[in-house]
Order: C-alpha cells, then structure tokens, then sequence
C-alpha cells in the first residue's frame, strides 16, 4: 500500500509521540476514527461470514445422501460448533457493531464515540479474538461440543483436544471487546447527543443498539463467568463439572443460558433497527407508531432476562420452573407481535418504493413472522419436549436468524452503502442477491421443519439408508431439498460480492440524498468528512433532516408537506455555520498493543504459562502507554477551509 | 474480566473541559463508563457467589467451610477492607481540595491497607492448602478459591492503580482532571470493599 | 426551540457543571464508624450464638453496610441519579437472575 509521507508526528509530554497518519495502512492501524472503525468491523465479519458459510455449506453436502462420507463424525461435530459459533461471534454481532459504530454518532449528531481509543480497543480484541479461534483448526482441531458447550460433554475427558480450550478463550477475548464497547456506545447514546436530540427524538436504529448495548452489559459477565469455571477445570483441574464429585450439570446451562437467551435479542435488535429506519424511508411516510417500537424494543430487552430456561425444558427442571419460564415465553411474543404490526402498518397507504434494500426489508418482516410463529410453538413446554434436539428446531432458528438478523443487515447494506462509499450498490444484482437468499432460506429452513417432525435429530452426523421411509415424508428428498437451498443462500451471497467489486470499479457517484432520507447521519457529506458535522446540528425533531427538507404548507387541498429545500440545500446551510477548531481524537498505537497482549496470554493457558507472562508484559505496556498518553495531539485540530471565518468556541471532542 | 476500562475511565481525557462538561446530560462520560462498568460487575460477582452457594456444602469427606475458616483472622482483615475505603474517601476530598500532598498521602495508606487485606488472603490460601484443601480438591474448595480469589485480583488491581496514580501525579503527570480521576479509582475501590462486605457474610458468616 | 432543557429527562437536578455538594471529611470518618460498629457486631454472631436469628440478622447488617458505602462512600445520594439507576439495573438483574436460578436447583428450600 503506498505510504504517503505524513506530517512531522506531535511531541507529547515528551515521551511518547503519536501517530498522525493521514493515509496508507497506518490511518488504519492506529485509527480511533469510529467511521474506520466500522467499516474495519464490516469487512473482518463479512469474512467471517463466508468462513461459516463454508462450514454450513460442508454440513449440507455431508447431509445431501443418506450414508455420507463427506465429513467424518468428529469432522462434523467440530464443523457446526464453529458454524455456529463463527455466525454468532464473528459475524452477526461485529456486523451490528460495524452498523453501530458507524451510525451511531452521526445519527445522534455527534462527532466521535466517547471514548474513541476503546473503541480502536473493542475492534483489535475482536479480531485478534476471532483469529485465535479459528487457529483450533490447525493446532489439532476445533471446539466439538456444541455451541453452547453443555458439561459434563465439554470436560478434557470427553473432548481431549485443546478445540474446546481456544473456544474458551477466544470468546473471553470476543467478550471483552463486546464489553468495551457496549460501555462506550451507551455513553455515546446517552450523553452525546446534539443539542435537541431527546431520547424520544433518536431514531429507532439507535433507540434498538442502545437496547442492545445494555443486554450486552449484563449479559456478558454471566458467559464469563461461565467460561472462566470451564476454563479452570480444564486447564487447571478445578472440579466445577465433575460429577464424580458430586458437580451439577444444570449449573453450565444456567449460566449459560442466562447470557444465551438475551443473546437472541442481542443478534435480532440491530436488524429490528436498521429495518425500522428502511421501511419509513421507502413508504415515504413516518413510522407507525414510533413510541410504541421504541417501547416493546425496551420491553424485549426487559422480559429477555426471565425466560432463560425455557432452553432446558427438557433437562429436568421440575414442574413449576416449567410452568413458569414456558408462559414467560410466551409473553414476549406480545412485543415482538407488536413490531410485526407497526411495520406492516407503516408500509399500509405509503407510496412504496421497491429498493433492494426495502425488499430485503420486507423479506425480514416475512420471514421473521414464520419463524416467530413456530418458536412459540416451542414455548408450549410439551410440544417443545417433542421438537428439541431435532432439525426442526434448526430450521425454527434459521427462519429466526438467517431471515430475521442476516436479511436485516443486508437491507442496511444496500441502505447505507451510498452514505459509507458515495456510490450506490447496483440494484439489478441486488434483486438477484435478494431473491436467490430469499428463495434459498425457505427452501433451505422450511423442509429442516418436516424432518425434525419426522425424527431426524439436530447433529447427527448421518441419516442411515434404511431409516429414509418412503412417500412424500422421506428424509432423502427433503435433506437434497435444504442443500440445494443452502447453495442458493451462498450465490445470493455470491451476488453481492460481485456486486461490491462491480461498485467499486465503476466512477459513477451516488447522489447526496438518494433515498431521500430522514435522519442527521444523512445530513453530512457522502462519505462523511472525518469530523461528521460541520457544525454540530440543534435537533428539533424526530426525523430531523426529513423536516429540513419537507414543510408544511398550505394547499387548496389542505395543509401538504412539501419539499421546499433539497439535501444540498441544507448541508451547504450547516456548512456556513462551520465550527473553527474541531478537536479530533488523534490516532494511538496502544489499542492494538494492548489487544495484541490477551491472545499471547491465552497462547500461553493451552500451552505454556510462560508465554502468558510475556502476554502480560504486553499487556501491561499498552495499558501504561495509553494511560500516559495525552489524547489530542496539538496539530490534530481540524479548521474549516474558509478565510477570516471568526474563531469559535472549543467543538466537543466526541 | 474487563478491568482495561477502568484505565480509559482514570485517565481519559478525551472528554474533559468543554465536552464533559456540554455533554446533553451534565455527567460526565467517565463517570458514567464506571458506573456502567459496576452495574456489570454485579452480574460477575452474582455469578461467582452462586456457584460458591450451590457448591458450599459439596466438599465430600473432606474439610468444609466450618472446620476450615478463621474467622477471627478474616474479621480483621474485612476490618482493613473497611477502613481504606475511609481512606480512599479522605483521598478523593483532598484531590477536590486540589491538596495534592494529602490525596498522595491518603492514597498511599489505602493501597497499603489493600496491600495488607491481599496478605492476609495469601496467607489465608497457604493455610488452607496445608491443611489438604487445594484449588482442585473438591466442588467447595474450587469454587472458594475462584469466587476469593477473583475478588483478590480485584484488589490487587486497585492496589496497582493506587500507586500508580501516587506515582503519576508527583510527577505531575496526570492528563486531564485530577480530581475526577482520583474520584474514579475511589468508585473502582469502594465496589471491590462492597463486594467483600457481601462475601463476608455469605461465605464466612452465615454459616452453611 | 433549541433551547429544550434535557435534564428533566434524567431527573437531573443541576445544570451542566455544578459539581454535586460532597459533605466534609469528618461525615465520612462518622460514617466509617458506623460501619465499623456493624462490622464488630457481624464478627460477634461468631462468639454468641443466636440461632435461627443469626442468618436474618446478618443479611440485614450486610444490606445496611452495602447501601452506605454505595449511598455516601461512593456519592451515589449526591450524584446524578442516571449513576444510579445505571447501578440498580445491574444489581436487581444479578439479584433476580441469580436468586430464581439457584431456587431451580431448591437451594432454598433447605
Ligand atoms: C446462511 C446460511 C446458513 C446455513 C445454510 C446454515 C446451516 C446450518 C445447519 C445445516 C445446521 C445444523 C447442524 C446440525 O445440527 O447438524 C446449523 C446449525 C446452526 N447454525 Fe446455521 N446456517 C446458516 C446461517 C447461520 C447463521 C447466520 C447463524 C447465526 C447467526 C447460524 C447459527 C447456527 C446455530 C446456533 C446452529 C446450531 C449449532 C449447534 O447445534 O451447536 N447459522 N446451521
Ligand atoms: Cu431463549
């Protein structure tokens, strides 16, 4: 990549300099830029995200003949715990985050994160987390018990191999970046907003990340908890999932679980988000019912944490526990309920436009009720009693997931893209790559429904010949059906790929507005100038940019909102107040420092404790670095082009 | 587990002078990344404390909490505890006093206090492991150890950022407010003391 | 309009900067006694011996000490009350989480 010589670096309290690149892989590298950031997010869990496909597509093509010889059993087993694994830790959530990160500031109107090195932080630990997992492979196998681990069944006694140890240790390492950064995001959304900008006031895609963030706080002490008493036991003897001395299994399913229903919401609310800021935007009118969205997202996130157990229905728990969680369960289908109508009902008497990204919009909505539909089937402890454990519960939480969460981030790929790269996706391949993910999520996840009622149990590494049956219930014909499904979900996926490289290639920029949008991220430059806003906007409303642009005046007809200003419009009106002496963040070396200390450490758990030793040394460099550091360099003040503009007030930091 | 934030929180100055103090709230963002911090910790602690609750009486054959705890020595050491979150009050006045003599000072007695409270628990896991109850004896042993020894690590964190921060700020060095920084490890110490003052009654006091 | 007072919406009770009022020294080191005070009667269920009272009474001595050091040590009744509700949420999920798991397993039934 070229180096593009940089301006002499800022002497800081003379000892440590900082670096001030503007371009070239070290404006990446020490970035505290949370629009870097996200996009550094996006495309590490994009490649995550097509390193699972490749697991799932493995686990098809094992299941496509009866007998099959594609994957060995241990093969198998380790391939869909880190399919699981990989799509929840490493590509659904860094990718709300990569939205998060990106998004959240500029829809608050504010010009960085609060705390802009952690978030640098949050990203390194991520990958560097993400990267120590998936070593497993190559140092004698991946984790093979499941992804949520259950004990006794993940003890050294049962899995030899050091898979389940990386697992362990990688996700204490993803842990702790999602900590990090639910920490910063919710500072960010609480107390940066722009002047005006009350919580009632924030669109719903924050209001949703902010619900997020909260479940996240809570939700991961509990998985650490957890993993720390795995961890112990294996690498250090401890006794927590001995049975022999008298351990109870049902401990790790708590703990588990307690994070792991959360969890759900943690992976579904970002896309609940990014489809409530798509829908209003392409019916051209305001979302239905703001508050209440708003409110049984709230909702969601509360009930969340009292339905854990209705995961271990069927693991003895006695029948009042059962009772309980199952009609718990079943109260949260009222919120959610809820969403499905506002949505619907924005869409009702709106002049639709049938962007890709509104489709997938749509598609989310679909889906996502199917899915819904059958997971409360799960809530009736009884019924659940007979479906768990079997392919059906695998096609409920793909409808759940793939339909819900994966067409959901899509949708904002297609939304967001202009805004993030100033050029639009193209829309003909983007019809192709939803109808092909659309089509191969319902043939992939329907027929799994039929199987699992038909007995074919979730994991099992082959369906033997003899037990196929005959007619139109034969698990042969519906298992080749699910596979080709899964091929067409990869060539959707395929699509957009080619559709990024299409993109990029061609010169062609995006419109300012293209969507005619509503909310401040898009009342900036396309891409965002380094510092967001020109001048901090005064938010007056709901929707403010949309009210910049459209205002009420008086026809024969009545009162009609027409658009009296264009986008252009507004942003040169922001950019003649621009703010002299904006303060940005300047970048740091220590956040990738220090993040690089933790996966040495776990190194050094599995293999030798010296070499945790020399982790901690780093470790403990960086965070001394950092706390020296002063955050601003002197000559990282960013000053409007403009000639004798007077000189402002000091801008917020961000 | 994520003890990293702390750091930003003590000496963050992205966020002092004018930003803290525009935020939309009033608070500042330090601030409230602590408490968010502590409200998580909750869910640490919770989870330790239960294991330790379910599995108290799991020892087997062997030695339980009631023949193995000295209470008389853990009393005094809960007592230490205590009383450096006195002295940690004391340093977080003197910092808002700017005196920065008297915020060295008590900050020093405070890491020592904790210094001696980290003392007595080693000395406390020796005693133990010579009477036959190590890390890996039982269910009860395992889970004191863990549930004890994480609350130490806590301690020995805040022990280390206490002389840090006397270390930093004789040499002047400190970015940013001092006194919210100061403030800052106050909260961090007072929670690991609350903390305690829940593991001292459930684990040593209430007898299983 | 864009003048709107945020505060209200945190049930804040000051504008931007003022610095919450922190009582002097000698309140902590009166408080600190008290605790103190708690803490030696806490150590006493160890020498006198009082049954089925002990538990009870323990509890509430630790509630008592837990919420003074949470209240005054750590400033919580003087600070904004965004602190602490960013606090209860964390502890009330730990309590309620925590308690209902550990009545599956009947702990408290023994
Ligand atoms: C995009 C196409 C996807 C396909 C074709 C696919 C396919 C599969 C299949 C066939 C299994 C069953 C393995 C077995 O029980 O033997 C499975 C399991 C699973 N998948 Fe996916 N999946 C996809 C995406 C995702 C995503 C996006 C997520 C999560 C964010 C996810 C989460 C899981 C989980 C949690 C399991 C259960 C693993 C276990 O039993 O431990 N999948 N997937
Ligand atoms: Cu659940």
């Amino acid at each position: 990549m070229a180096l593009i010589a940089s301006p002499t670096p800022t002497q800081s309290l003379g000892v440590f300099r900082r670096p001030v690149a503007a371009t070239g892989w070290r404006s990446w590298v020490f970035t505290v830029d949370h629009k870097k950031i996200g996009i550094m997010y996006g495309v590490v869990a994009m490649f995550f995200f097509l390193v699972g496909g490749c697991e799932a597509l493995l686990i098809r093509l094992q299941l496509a003949a009866p007998d099959n010889t594609v994957l060995s059993a241990g093969l198998y087993n380790e391939m869909f715990t880190m399919h699981a694994t990989t799509m929840v830790f490493l590509f659904v959530m860094p990718m709300a985050a990569a939205f998060a990160n990106y998004f959240l500031p500029l829809q608050v109107g504010a010009r960085d994160v609060a705390f802009p090195r952690l978030n640098a932080l949050s990203f390194w630990l991520f990958l560097f987390g993400g990267v120590f997992l998936n070593t497993s492979w190559f140092l004698g196998g991946a984790a093979d018990g499941g992804w949520f681990m259950y004990s006794p069944n993940s003890s050294r006694l049962f899995s030899p191999s050091h898979g389940i140890d990386f697992w362990v240790l990688g996700l204490q390492i993803i842990g702790i970046a999602s900590l990090v950064s639910s920490i910063n995001l919710i500072v960010t959304v609480l107390n940066m907003r722009a002047p005006g900008m009350k919580l009632m006031n924030m669109p719903v895609f924050t209001w949703m990340v902010l619900v997020v963030q909260f479940l996240l706080l809570f939700a991961l002490p509990v998985i650490t908890v957890a993993l720390f008493l795995l961890s112990f036991q294996r690498n250090f003897g401890a006794a927590f999932f001995d049975v022999d001395k008298g351990a109870d299994p049902l401990l790790w399913q708590h703990l588990f679980w307690i994070f792991g229903h959360p969890e759900v919401y943690i992976i579904i609310l970002p896309s609940f988000g990014i489809i409530s800021e798509v829908l209003p935007t392409f019916a051209r009118k305001p979302l239905f019912g703001y508050k209440f969205v708003v409110f049984s997202g709230a909702a969601i996130g509360f009930v969340g944490w009292g339905v854990w157990a209705h995961h271990m229905f069927a693991s003895g728990l006695g029948p009042v526990s059962v009772a309980v969680f199952s009609v718990a369960t079943m109260l949260i289908a009222i919120p959610t309920g809820v969403k499905i109508c506002n949505w619907t009902l924005t869409l009702w008497g709106g002049k639709l436009w049938f962007s890709t990204a509104m489709m997938f919009a749509i598609g989310v909505i679909v889906l996502f009720t199917i899915g819904g539909l059958s997971g409360v089937t799960h809530a009736v402890a009884p019924a659940d009693t007979q479906q768990t454990d079997t392919y059906h519960i695998v096609g409920h939480f793909h409808y759940v997931i793939v339909g819900g969460a994966v067409m959901g981030l899509f949708a904002g790929f297609y939304y967001w893209w202009p805004k993030v790269f100033g050029k639009l996706l193209n829309e003909r391949l983007g019809k192709w790559n939803f109808w092909l993910m659309f089509f191969g999520v319902n043939l992939t996840f329907a027929p799994m429904h039929i199987l699992g009622m038909q007995g074919q149990p979730r994991r099992m590494v082959v369906w033997p010949e003899k037990l196929t049956g005959e007619g139109f219930f034969n698990l042969q014909f519906w298992n080749q059906i699910a596979t080709v499904g899964s091929f067409l979900i990869a060539s959707g996926v395929f699509m957009f790929l080619v559709n990024v490289v299409v993109t990029a290639k061609k010169a062609e920029k995006a419109p300012l507005d293209p969507w005619d949008a509503r909310t401040l991220e898009w009342m900036t430059a396309s891409p965002p100038k380094e510092h967001n806003f020109d001048t901090i906007p005064t938010v007056h409303s709901l929707d403010e940019f949309f009210h910049r642009k459209y205002e009420e005046v008086d026809t024969d007809k009545g009162p009609r909102l027409v658009k009296v200003r264009s986008a252009e419009e507004v942003l040169a009106a922001e950019e003649a107040k621009a703010d002299a002496h904006i303060h940005l963040p300047s970048p740091s070396y220590w956040p990738i420092v220090l993040a690089f200390g933790l996966p040495v450490i776990a190194y050094g758990v599995i293999y030798n404790l010296l070499l945790s030793v020399v982790g901690a040394a780093i470790l403990l460099l960086g965070i001394f670095g950092w706390v020296l550091e002063p955050s601003v360099a002197e000559d990282s003040d960013y000053d409007p082009p403009t000639g004798e503009s007077e000189t402002k007030e000091l801008s917020s930091v961000g | 587990m994520a003890d990293i934030a702390v750091h930003e929180s003590v000496t963050s100055h992205d966020d002092h002078g004018p930003a803290a103090h525009g935020s939309i709230t009033g608070i500042s963002n330090n601030k409230l990344a602590m408490w968010l911090f502590l409200g998580s910790e909750c869910l640490l602690f919770g989870g330790l404390i239960s294991t330790y609750m379910l599995y108290r009486g799991r020892h087997g054959s062997g030695v339980g909490p009631a023949q193995l705890f000295d209470i008389p020595l853990t009393s005094v050491s809960s007592f230490v505890l205590l009383m450096s979150s006195l002295t940690m009050v004391l340093a977080v006045n003197a910092a808002k006093r700017k005196d920065d003599r008297n915020t060295n000072l008590w900050l020093a007695v405070t890491g020592l206090l904790g210094a001696l409270f980290v003392g007595a628990q080693v000395y406390e896991f020796t005693a133990f492991y010579h009477e036959g109850v190590g890390f890996t004896t039982s269910l009860f042993s395992s889970s004191f150890f863990t549930l004890t020894g994480f609350h130490g690590v806590h301690v020995s964190i805040g022990v280390i950022m206490l002389l840090a921060m006397v270390a930093i700020i004789s040499r002047n060095k400190v970015a940013g407010d001092k006194a919210e920084a100061v403030e800052m490890i106050g909260l961090y110490w007072h929670f690991v003391d609350v903390v305690w003052v829940v593991i001292f009654t459930l684990v040593y006091l209430i007898p299983a | 309009m864009n003048t709107v007072d945020e505060h209200t919406e945190h049930g804040h009770h000051a504008h931007g900067a003022e610095e919450p009022h922190i009582p002097k020294d000698s309140y902590f080191i009166k408080v600190a006694l008290w605790l103190a005070l708690l803490t030696a009667l806490e150590t006493s269920t160890y020498w006198i011996h009082l049954g089925g009272f002990a538990t009870p009474a323990l509890l509430i001595m630790m509630t008592i000490k837990f919420f003074m050091i949470i209240m005054i040590f750590m400033h919580l009744k003087f600070d904004n009350k965004l602190f602490s509700l960013m606090f209860y949420i964390g502890l009330g999920l730990a309590i309620f989480v925590y308690c209902v798991a550990l009545s599956t397993f009947q702990f408290f039934a023994s």
